[in-house]
């Protein structure tokens, strides 16, 4: 079930392989949701959903999918898995559906599936597939709560809407900074992120 | 006029880049030179005005709630709302195709220079997103639809370039190791979008 490589395909992605901050994909959502931290966790649960799924589906589709029109074939199967999601949210959690607008739709053109899917699920069996998914969809959700959470502290003061700075610091003259809910500064938070990531690892800095 | 205000304000105020961060991926990795670019941007803006608009009357005429209206009156309740994305992104990744087969057949030479972007931007989430944008904010004829395809174009083919620029020059700077290559990228985007965002209390 669990051998030494299907275990690195699902834990390798959360720090060491992460899709974010090491291979640079899927920044276009990890930016434009994290404002608020519940939209974010929502984002992050979607899109564990599609990758694992999809990733399975492909990769039981993996013999039998010609390579010329293989792009077509998982962007068909991804955008299929996405209107599903798009109605369970529709359905279940308007308001969050409301506050990603396009952005579930983009999972569709998310670079981690595409990239997963051309990397992972065309050369493996279902189940190491299926963690590889997982894995990624987890690595990609860390790092979307972690921006959320800084952006949500520092820029409403609260956090899951809940209000976190007690009143008393803005009495005293403490004030939000509004700057954090404006979309640039998502920007440079994940710069600091893959800063301080990239001095505790070393071998990933560039030369 | 109108269109006039919608294209300024999709260059500068509703930018793809700073304000949607839409196309992020190819635009942190495609910006390591100016040449190149400035090839992927023209590429984005020239799939932006050919699929916008056939989005636009495949959703107006086919997708909307009461859009097959024309087919006769036993159409008129069908909604197909819900397939809009598997369809837009078919419609990009087959348009596509078929500009890369034109271009390849009538301008060689533009092919040379575009060639290895023209595949990549079927999955260009500038090129979906531009549709999805359409199609929330209901614009009323296809041309204002090809204004905003061309404006949000030219507004990533800057943003790209403009980066490119700045890190070509970054090169000789001092940077520390372990900010070195994606991690300034991001925060010189994020200076970049601050810079953008004057634009944002402009009124057209």
């Amino acid at each position: 079930m669990l051998s030494k490589r299907n275990k690195e395909a699902l834990f390798n992605p959360l720090s060491k392989d992460n899709p974010v901050l090491v291979q640079i994909l899927g920044i276009c959502s990890t930016l434009a949701v994290t404002a608020k931290l519940e939209p974010a966790i929502v984002m992050g649960i979607s899109v564990i959903a599609v990758l694992a799924i999809s990733n399975v589906v492909i990769s039981l589709l993996r013999k039998t999918i010609p390579t010329s029109i293989r792009i077509i074939v998982q962007l068909v199967v991804v955008a299929a898995l996405v209107i599903i999601v798009q109605q369970v949210l529709r359905a279940y959690a308007y308001d969050v559906s409301l506050q990603l607008s396009v952005f579930i739709g983009l999972i569709i053109t998310n670079c981690i599936l595409m990239g997963r899917l051309e990397a992972f699920a065309l050369s493996n069996r279902p189940w190491p597939a299926f963690l590889d998914g997982i894995g990624n969809g987890l690595g990609y959700m860390i790092i979307l709560v972690i921006v959320a959470f800084f952006r949500e502290l520092l820029g409403s003061g609260t956090l899951l809407n809940y209000q976190v700075i007690p009143q008393w610091c803005y009495d005293h003259g403490y004030m939000n900074n509004g700057l954090m809910i404006l979309p640039p500064m998502a920007l440079i938070t994940v710069g600091c992120i893959i800063w301080v990531h990239r001095s505790r690892n070393k071998d990933l800095q560039e030369k | 006029m109108e269109n006039l205000n919608l294209f300024v304000k999709s260059i500068f105020i509703d930018n793809m880049v700073f304000a949607y961060f839409l196309g992020m991926c190819s635009y942190l990795a495609v910006s390591k030179n100016v040449k190149t670019a400035f090839g992927l941007g023209i590429a984005v803006t020239f799939m932006l005005v050919v699929t916008i608009p056939l989005n636009y009357i495949l959703d107006k005429y086919v997708l909307q709630p009461g859009a097959l209206a024309w087919l006769g009156d036993g159409y008129k309740d069908v909604d197909l709302s819900f397939l809009g994305l598997i369809m837009f992104i078919a419609v990009i990744a087959s348009a596509t195709q078929l500009v890369e087969m034109t271009v390849e057949k009538f301008a060689p030479a533009l092919y040379n220079s575009l060639g290895i972007f023209l595949p990549l931007i079927a999955v260009n989430c500038a090129i979906l997103g531009g549709a999805l944008f359409m199609q929330q904010r209901e614009f009323a004829t296809c041309w204002t639809a090809t204004v905003y395809g061309a404006g949000s174009g030219i507004g990533w083919l800057l943003a790209i370039v403009g980066l490119a620029a700045i890190r070509e020059k970054i090169a000789y700077s001092n940077i520390p190791p372990a900010l070195r290559g994606v991690g300034i990228t991001f925060i010189i985007t994020g200076l970049m979008g601050i810079a953008f965002m004057s634009f944002m209390g402009i009124k057209l």
